[in-house]
């Protein structure tokens, strides 16, 4: 297990040398958005990483309400909060990216950056809807709120299909119109933030194994207290 | 349009490590918390 999540650290760091590296120098300058078309590379592989993430809450959320299991419940807190913390990527790069090629930072009118805004909204609540709440069912409760929240994902992912956006094209399926150096680019750079994603979901799924376990014995212990 | 805007290209790359650091951050002091809470656990019996 320790070998493991080490092996994982030592690829993780490495992919992430070469990702920094193709999304930098060795991917073709676009031509009419020049270099700062480049925080494509880590604006869309960490929106991807984030929905994915979104995704495995989903499922998660879905394992937790009809099997109960304890292990779908940690995993579904797990995924929201570091899908959380890629979806805040998303939310900061993008603006720094429209500043230059839109002279705006945010339109107010567009879905996709709305929706997107409206996600990260969800899963902010939801998270703080877990660390606050004091009910016993909070496990079933945040469950629910992360099936209907991840209703968004889908939402955010074909708006640009469905309306008319300010929002480049979609790279992928019909729309997309890559050159083949920049697609590998962003395959690298989502295989990097990737093994990133599942190294830290690994480490809180431990530390919050640990708090659960840390408060269990606290439980048993002042029991035993009040018992003498 | 201005077609060699570096600084907002460094700017969204800092920004993203920035974040990915805070979010590591808040888990170090968490671990460290959670050991803490584990030692307190054992020295009270």
């Amino acid at each position: 297990m320790k070998r493991g999540f080490t092996i994982l650290g030592i690829v993780t760091a490495l992919l992430l040398s070469i990702a920094l590296y193709t999304a930098l120098a060795w991917a073709p300058t676009e031509q009419t958005m020049g270099h700062v078309q480049r925080i494509f590379y880590y604006h869309v592989s960490s929106a991807w990483t984030a929905f994915l993430l979104f995704s495995l809450n989903f499922i998660s959320s879905i394992v937790y309400l009809v099997k109960r299991n304890e292990k779908a419940d940690i995993f579904a807190l797990v995924s929201a909060e570091v899908g959380l913390v890629f979806c805040t990527v998303v939310l900061v790069t993008g603006p720094i990216w429209a500043k230059p090629v839109w002279g705006i930072w945010w339109d107010p009118a567009d879905i996709r950056l709305n929706s997107t805004l409206a996600l990260w909204l969800i899963y902010i609540s939801y998270l703080i809807l877990r660390r606050f709440s004091t009910s016993s069912r909070i496990g079933v409760i945040a469950a629910v709120w992360g099936i209907f929240g991840a209703l968004d994902v889908p939402f955010v992912f074909f708006s640009i299909w469905f309306f008319r956006t300010q929002h480049p094209s979609p790279v992928i399926a019909k729309g997309g119109s890559l050159d083949p150096k920049m697609w590998i680019a962003v395959l690298i750079n989502w295989a990097a933030f990737m093994c990133l994603a599942w190294l830290v979901c690994w480490t809180r799924y431990r530390l919050e194994v640990a708090q659960r376990e840390v408060h269990e014995a606290e439980a048993m212990q002042s029991l035993m207290e009040g018992a003498r | 349009m201005n077609t060699n805007p570096l600084h907002y290209l460094y700017a969204a790359y800092v920004a993203t490590w920035v974040i990915h650091g805070t979010y590591l951050y808040i888990l170090a002091r968490k671990a460290a918390r959670i050991r803490k809470e584990i030692e307190k656990l054992k020295s009270s019996g």
